[in-house]
């Protein structure tokens, strides 16, 4: 399976990026064989408004399941829906150790947005 | 003429500024609009009676997905995120549209509709002082308050010639600069505390940038400290007048009278502003025939 | 990490003068003025501005005169839905919401569509820590959106130094930048005044808070100028499952204090002074109890 990790950097040793809309980096991970693909997100970093909702098309056109991130506002959250990946918040550690976590079915996926919108 | 009465700094005064005025002036040459929509006041004071109440909205893209071909223009015009397609669906996030209309206007399919998000209520109603008061009441959560301020003023008829008394929103960003705008004077309700006078400053500079004139009225103005006097003689602008501090004045206005009923040495100030303002819009209105 | 947010919903009830007394109080913090229209903490905490940076708001559109392209042909003034393009084919800036549907349809290619500088960001320091406060430029938007950085920036240097407390002195109103600096916030703190604008503003802003689900404390400022209201306020927050922080008397030692440019604790050891140490006790307490919240 396929899972996306907000990342603040670009290897599976980076710390999870606890923000989703203005995450440094998406990391695209093969859960099975932890290989990986980067996705910067600089372009949503300065976005007056609705970075959220970028990020999650980023995340919806790499084909993945699921997205494990720190926080996930409302407007993200009905993207992901919307197209049907799953959510996991309020995670942390290094992308590695919260895929793995995943994998043991140590994370619970969200019913929904664990904060506020927020403009950014 | 309209007179908006404006601050920078909240809670010197204005909207018992503006509904004292409102009760001093001659029957039936008033009528007053609150535009501070985020947190209207002047109904609380002014009580009035039949209310009528229109709900506000504003236009959002409503999506028809049997006619839509997924070309995705409208995403590319939306500068607000509004409007975005992800996986075969267009999704329309509310709260972040201007309502600009790009979407509809781009759409080659003709696939976008009007839909309506609510932004608060107008309403007006009588005093029993024999003026109207119009406000509106911005829906709490809604984030936009410039569109309902609008449509509050666009109840303002110049045709018949009254007074209008506009209570102005605090600050000196959007809300305060679309009430301020086209105002004949502004009637800046200060206090004399840095805060104030930094505030004061800050909605002069405004001011000066719409081409507003405007006078000052000093609330509370027992401190002999002189900072705002200092000030308004170095901006050339004319101080009308200086309420002073008294617990009474406090107490009257905290249970929501109006000063101009209970304290007569109050009144007399007033009715002293009140004519000051008249002969102020007299001097700007012959200065207006002039250059014509 | 937690986040502290100072409202009032009315203007001029005391909040930035409580704020800066709270941030003198606590040991270690980020203060943020968020009220970026009208700044005033900066006055009355004695700060050193460290750094500086220019704030990009949203895109405005401009008809150049000097390219001069423009063919007047109309379609920009028909299609704008703000009455910001005037018959003579200037941008009147204050009206312009930054669409862009002007731009995007002009068959000439005159109209310009560019970011603009709305203000200036500065981070600077206090005794007990950094303070990050702005200028919006006069008749600018986006205090929303400035207001959303500062708090960011904020939590950046909290993360970075290790700061168990951001401390926000909200705008009046409800509106955009209020939304901006209560959204994610643990605990918010209400400042009232014992007068039937204040306790009607309260409900308003409140029922915000409300929305943003952050734990909320109320305090009454200058409570003993009308015991009655104060009271009413008290018996509401008992019902309404506010935490009730504490009242403050009316002390000329607060405009005192502000006139020195200094706190009012700092200033004055008063009843005034006295009651907000108390204030900020019962929400440190509480602050201290919530769950850390991921940033």
């Amino acid at each position: 399976m396929k899972a996306a990790v907000s990342s603040s950097g670009k290897t599976l040793e980076s710390e999870l990026d606890p923000r989703f809309g203005r995450a440094s980096y998406f990391l695209i991970v093969d859960t099975e064989t932890f290989d990986f693909e980067v996705k910067p997100n600089d372009q949503n970093m300065n976005l007056p408004q609705g970075a959220g909702i970028q990020a999650g098309k980023i995340v919806a056109d790499c084909g993945v399941e699921v997205l494990i991130t720190g926080n996930c506002g409302p407007k993200a959250y009905n993207v992901l829906d919307a197209v049907g990946i799953k959510v996991v918040t309020g995670t942390n550690g290094t992308v590695r150790e919260v895929v793995e976590k995943f994998k043991n079915n140590a994370l619970q996926y969200s019913q929904g947005p664990n904060v506020e919108g927020h403009w950014v | 003429m309209i007179v908006t009465v404006a601050s920078g700094k909240g809670g010197t005064g204005k909207t018992t500024v503006a509904v004292n005025l409102a009760v001093i002036a001659p029957e039936g040459s008033v009528e007053v609009f609150d535009c501070d929509v985020e947190e209207p006041n002047a109904h609380l004071f002014i009580k009035p009676e039949n209310i009528v109440t229109k709900e506000i909205s504003t236009m959002i893209p409503d999506v028809d997905m049997n006619l839509c071909t997924l070309c995705g223009e409208c995403e590319k015009i939306c500068r607000f995120s509004a409007i975005t397609m992800i996986a075969k669906k267009i999704m329309v996030f509310p709260e972040m549209c201007h309502s600009c209309k790009g979407c509809s206007m781009v759409c080659p399919a003709g696939a976008i509709k009007e839909g309506s998000r609510v932004l608060g209520s107008l309403l007006t109603g009588q005093s029993s002082r024999g003026f109207n008061l119009t406000w509106g009441e911005l829906r709490v959560g809604e984030a936009m308050s410039p569109p309902l301020i609008k449509q509050v003023k666009n109840k303002i008829d110049k045709g018949i010639g009254k007074l209008f008394i506009v209570d102005a929103p605090p600050g000196t960003s959007c809300p305060a600069v679309v009430t301020l705008r086209d105002a004949d004077f502004a009637l800046l309700v200060a206090e004399e505390t840095p805060f104030g006078l930094n505030d004061l400053a800050l909605t002069v500079e405004g001011l000066k940038k719409l081409g507003v004139p405007m006078g000052i009225v000093l609330n509370r103005a027992d401190m002999e400290n002189g900072i705002i006097d200092d000030y308004a003689v170095r901006e050339n602008i004319e101080i009308l007048q200086r309420i002073p501090f008294s617990r009474e004045a406090a107490k009257v206005c905290a249970k929501g009278h109006f000063l101009v009923d209970e304290l007569p040495e109050i009144k007399a100030l007033f009715q002293d502003i009140y004519l000051k303002i008249i002969n102020n819009l007299n001097s700007i209105q012959k200065s207006d025939k002039g250059g014509q | 990490m937690k986040e502290l947010t100072v409202i009032s919903g009315k203007g001029g009830t005391g909040k930035t003068s409580i704020t800066a007394s709270i941030a003198s109080l606590a040991e270690k913090r980020v203060v943020i003025d968020a009220d970026v229209d009208a700044a005033n903490l900066f006055l009355t905490l004695e700060h050193k501005v460290v750094e500086t940076e220019s704030f990009e708001g949203g895109h405005k559109a401009e008809i150049n005169p000097d390219i001069c392209t423009c063919t007047g042909c109309g379609e920009c003034f028909q299609r704008c839905q703000f009455d910001a393009i005037s018959l003579n084919f200037t941008i009147d800036h204050i009206s312009c919401e930054g669409c862009g549907v002007c731009a995007h349809f002009c068959p000439a290619d005159a109209i310009s569509f560019e970011r603009q500088i709305c203000g200036e960001k500065f981070i600077s320091t206090t005794a007990n820590g950094p303070m990050v406060h702005a200028r919006l430029g006069i008749a600018e938007e986006n205090s929303g959106l400035l207001v959303s950085q500062l708090r960011q920036r904020a939590r950046q240097m909290a993360k970075e130094q290790h700061i168990p407390l951001i401390i926000t002195d909200g705008p009046p109103g409800i509106g955009c930048p209020v939304i901006a600096s209560v959204s994610n916030a643990d605990a918010l703190l209400i400042v009232t005044e014992p007068t039937l604008s204040g306790m009607h503003d309260m409900q308003r802003v409140m029922k915000l808070g409300r929305q943003m689900n952050a734990a909320i404390y109320l305090c009454i400022n200058k409570a003993d100028l009308n015991p009655e209201a104060s009271e009413k306020i008290k018996e509401f927050c008992g019902s309404n499952n506010i935490r009730f922080a504490g009242e403050i008397p009316f002390d000329k030692a607060v405009i005192e204090s502000m006139r020195m440019g200094q706190s009012l604790v700092t200033y004055s050891d008063g009843a005034a002074s006295h009651a907000v140490k108390k204030v900020w006790q019962n929400v440190s307490s509480f602050l201290g109890e919530t769950r850390d919240r991921l940033i």
